[in-house]
C-alpha cells in the first residue's frame, strides 16, 4: 500500500515532464538577434520565447535554413560562421568558420548538403549537413549572392562583381558539375527561385531589370524581364538593399521591389511582362505574400523603416499602412498565415499581428531582432 | 624635439576642457573626434552612431569588417583624410550601392563620423 502511494506520487511528479519532453517542431522558429550574436527559439502557437542560444558571432545579415526534419537550423553569419543548432535542446551542435565574410545559404533537395555563399573569398562552399565537413569548394572570383536550392540536388547562385549565374549540380557531391551563364546584367544583388523550383530570378542593382533563368529549359539561357522599368529616370538613393528571398507570388502575379524607386512592381508569371506598379511609402526591402496569397506585405529601407504596407493582390491597391515602430527589418507568417511576426529592431521587440484584422495580438522582447524564420520553411524549395 | 614637447604640453588644457564639457561617450579614445563635435548635440551623436552601426552596418558589417560594401577598418582608410571620406559619405559612390547620405546628415556630421571610422572606435 505504502509502495503504491510512493509510486502514485512519483508518477504525478514525472509524467508532465515526460509529456513535455516529446514535442514536434512544426510551430517553432528562430529569431536572429543581430547585434548580440544570439538566437531566440520561439513557438508561434503560443507566441512565446522558449529559449535563447548565444555565441554565434556577427549576425548582421544572418539567415538560416532548416534540416528536412525541421529539428536543426543552419545559421549563416556575416563573419563566415556556419552554425548548426538543435531547436529541441536549444544548443549549438556544430560550428565552423568557413570563410571571412558570408551572405547566405541553402540546403539541398535531399537534405544532405548545406551550401554557403561567400563575399570574401568569393564563392560557394558546400558542407555535409550531418557533420559540417567540407564536401566541395567552388571559388567564383566574385562576391557570391542569391544562393538557392533547386530540384536535382542543384544549387544556383549569382556573381555580383562579374554579372553571372552559375548552376552547380551536386548529384555527385565530390565532383560538382558547373554550368555558367555570363552577361546576365550589372551587379546582381540577390535572387530567388519560384516555389516550384522552375524560375530563378536575379535582381540587378546596376541596371533596371531582372535576369530570369528557366531551370526546365537551361538551353534557352538567361532572359531579361522588367527591362528598363525605371524608364531612364534618376534613381532615388537606396539606404538598404532590397531582398528577394521573400518572393511573393499571388494570383498568378509576382510582386518585386523596384530598386531606387518607391514602387512594388507586378509581373504576370505566365508571360513575365509587367502588369502593374504600386506606388509605395519608400524603397521596398521585403515584399512577402501571405501563405494564401491574398495579401502582400512590404517593409521599407532606412529612414522610412518604421512603416509596413499591405497590398490587396486582386486590385493591386494598398489597403493598410501601419507603423509598428522604427526599424521593422523582417516579417514572417505562421504556417497557414493567420498571424504575421515582425522584428522591430529599434524597439527591441517582436510584434505579432492578425493578418485579417491588422490588430496587434502580442509583443515579445528581443535584442535588436532581425530575421524571423519558422520551421515551415524546412519543406519548401528555395528557402 | 623640444618644440614638439612644448606644443603638445600647451595644447593639453584646451583638449581636456573640451572633453570635460562634452557628454560622456560610449566609446573610448575618441578625444580628437569628440573635440570636433562641439555643435553636434549628445542626442544627435547617439543617433549618428546608431546609424553608423546599424544602417551602415547593413552593408559594411556590424563590426565594419565588410559585406556587400567594403570593410571600413582604420588601416584601409589611412590614405584618405576625414574630409575626403566625408565627401564619399555625403555623395555616395555612383555605379555602386553606396548611396548619398547628404539628405540625412550635415557635412560636419559626416566629418565627425569619418573621424570615428579612421580611429576605429566602432570596431569590436
Amino acid at each position: 500500500m505504502k509502495m503504491w502511494a510512493h509510486l502514485a506520487v512519483f508518477m504525478v511528479v514525472i509524467s508532465p515532464v515526460q509529456a513535455d519532453s516529446l514535442r514536434g517542431t512544426g510551430d517553432m522558429g528562430i529569431v536572429v538577434e543581430r547585434a548580440t550574436g544570439s538566437l531566440l527559439v520561439v513557438e508561434n502557437t503560443t507566441r512565446t520565447e522558449l529559449a535563447r542560444i548565444e555565441g554565434l558571432g556577427d549576425l548582421s545579415h544572418a539567415s538560416l535554413v532548416y534540416s528536412r526534419d525541421a529539428r536543426f537550423a543552419f545559421i549563416f553569419g556575416r563573419d563566415g560562421g556556419l552554425t548548426k543548432v538543435d531547436l529541441l535542446t536549444a544548443k549549438i551542435v556544430g560550428r565552423t568558420m568557413q570563410s571571412g565574410n558570408s551572405i547566405g545559404g541553402a540546403i539541398s533537395q535531399d537534405g544532405t548538403l548545406v551550401a554557403v555563399s561567400n563575399y570574401e573569398p568569393g564563392g560557394v562552399k558546400i558542407f555535409n549537413s550531418q557533420t559540417l565537413e567540407l564536401v566541395a569548394d567552388i571559388p567564383t572570383g566574385s562576391k557570391t549572392v542569391g544562393l538557392v536550392d533547386v530540384p536535382g540536388n542543384r544549387f544556383v547562385f549569382s556573381l555580383y562583381d562579374t554579372g553571372e549565374i552559375w548552376v552547380a549540380d551536386m548529384s555527385n557531391p565530390k565532383a560538382p558539375k558547373i554550368t555558367k551563364f555570363e552577361d546576365i546584367g550589372l551587379l546582381p544583388y540577390d535572387a530567388l527561385v519560384t516555389g516550384d523550383g522552375r524560375y530563378y530570378i536575379a535582381g540587378l542593382f546596376g541596371e533596371d531589370g531582372m535576369a530570369l533563368l528557366d531551370m526546365w529549359n537551361l538551353d534557352k539561357g538567361v532572359r531579361r524581364i522588367l527591362d528598363n522599368y525605371g524608364r531612364g529616370e534618376e534613381k532615388l538613393p537606396v539606404y538598404k538593399m532590397p531582398h528577394l528571398e521573400g518572393w511573393a507570388i499571388a494570383d498568378g502575379k509576382a510582386f518585386v521591389p523596384a530598386v531606387g524607386r518607391h514602387e512594388v512592381l507586378v509581373v504576370d508569371t505566365s508571360t513575365w511582362q509587367e502588369v502593374g506598379r504600386i506606388k509605395a511609402h519608400g524603397q521596398p526591402v521585403f515584399v512577402m505574400a501571405q501563405p494564401d496569397g491574398r495579401q502582400v506585405w512590404v517593409n521599407f529601407a532606412y529612414p522610412l523603416n518604421d512603416t509596413i504596407q499591405v497590398i490587396d493582390t486582386q486590385n493591386l491597391k494598398i489597403i493598410k499602412t501601419m507603423t509598428p515602430g522604427k526599424g521593422v527589418l523582417h516579417m514572417e507568417f505562421t504556417p497557414r498565415g493567420e498571424d504575421v511576426w515582425m522584428s522591430v529592431r529599434d524597439k527591441d521587440v517582436i510584434k505579432v499581428f492578425d493578418t485579417a484584422t491588422f490588430e496587434q495580438k502580442s509583443e515579445l522582447p528581443a535584442k535588436k531582432p532581425s530575421g524571423i524564420f519558422f520551421t515551415w520553411r524546412a519543406g519548401r524549395i528555395g528557402l | 624635439m623640444k618644440a614638439w614637447v612644448l606644443s603638445s604640453w600647451t595644447r593639453w588644457p584646451a583638449l581636456k576642457r573640451a572633453a570635460i564639457l562634452l557628454p560622456p561617450l560610449a566609446f573610448a579614445g575618441s578625444l580628437s573626434a569628440a573635440s570636433m563635435a562641439g555643435d553636434i548635440s549628445a542626442a544627435r551623436q547617439g543617433e549618428l552612431l546608431y546609424v553608423l552601426e546599424q544602417d551602415c552596418g547593413s552593408c559594411h558589417g556590424l563590426t565594419l569588417k565588410g559585406g556587400l560594401g567594403p570593410a571600413l577598418l582604420p588601416d584601409l582608410l589611412k590614405d584618405r583624410n576625414a574630409e575626403e571620406l566625408a565627401e564619399t559619405i555625403l555623395d555616395g559612390v555612383p555605379g555602386t550601392p553606396m548611396p548619398p547620405w547628404r539628405p540625412l546628415m550635415k557635412p560636419h556630421e559626416a566629418v565627425w563620423l569619418a573621424k570615428i571610422l579612421k580611429k576605429g572606435d566602432m570596431v569590436k
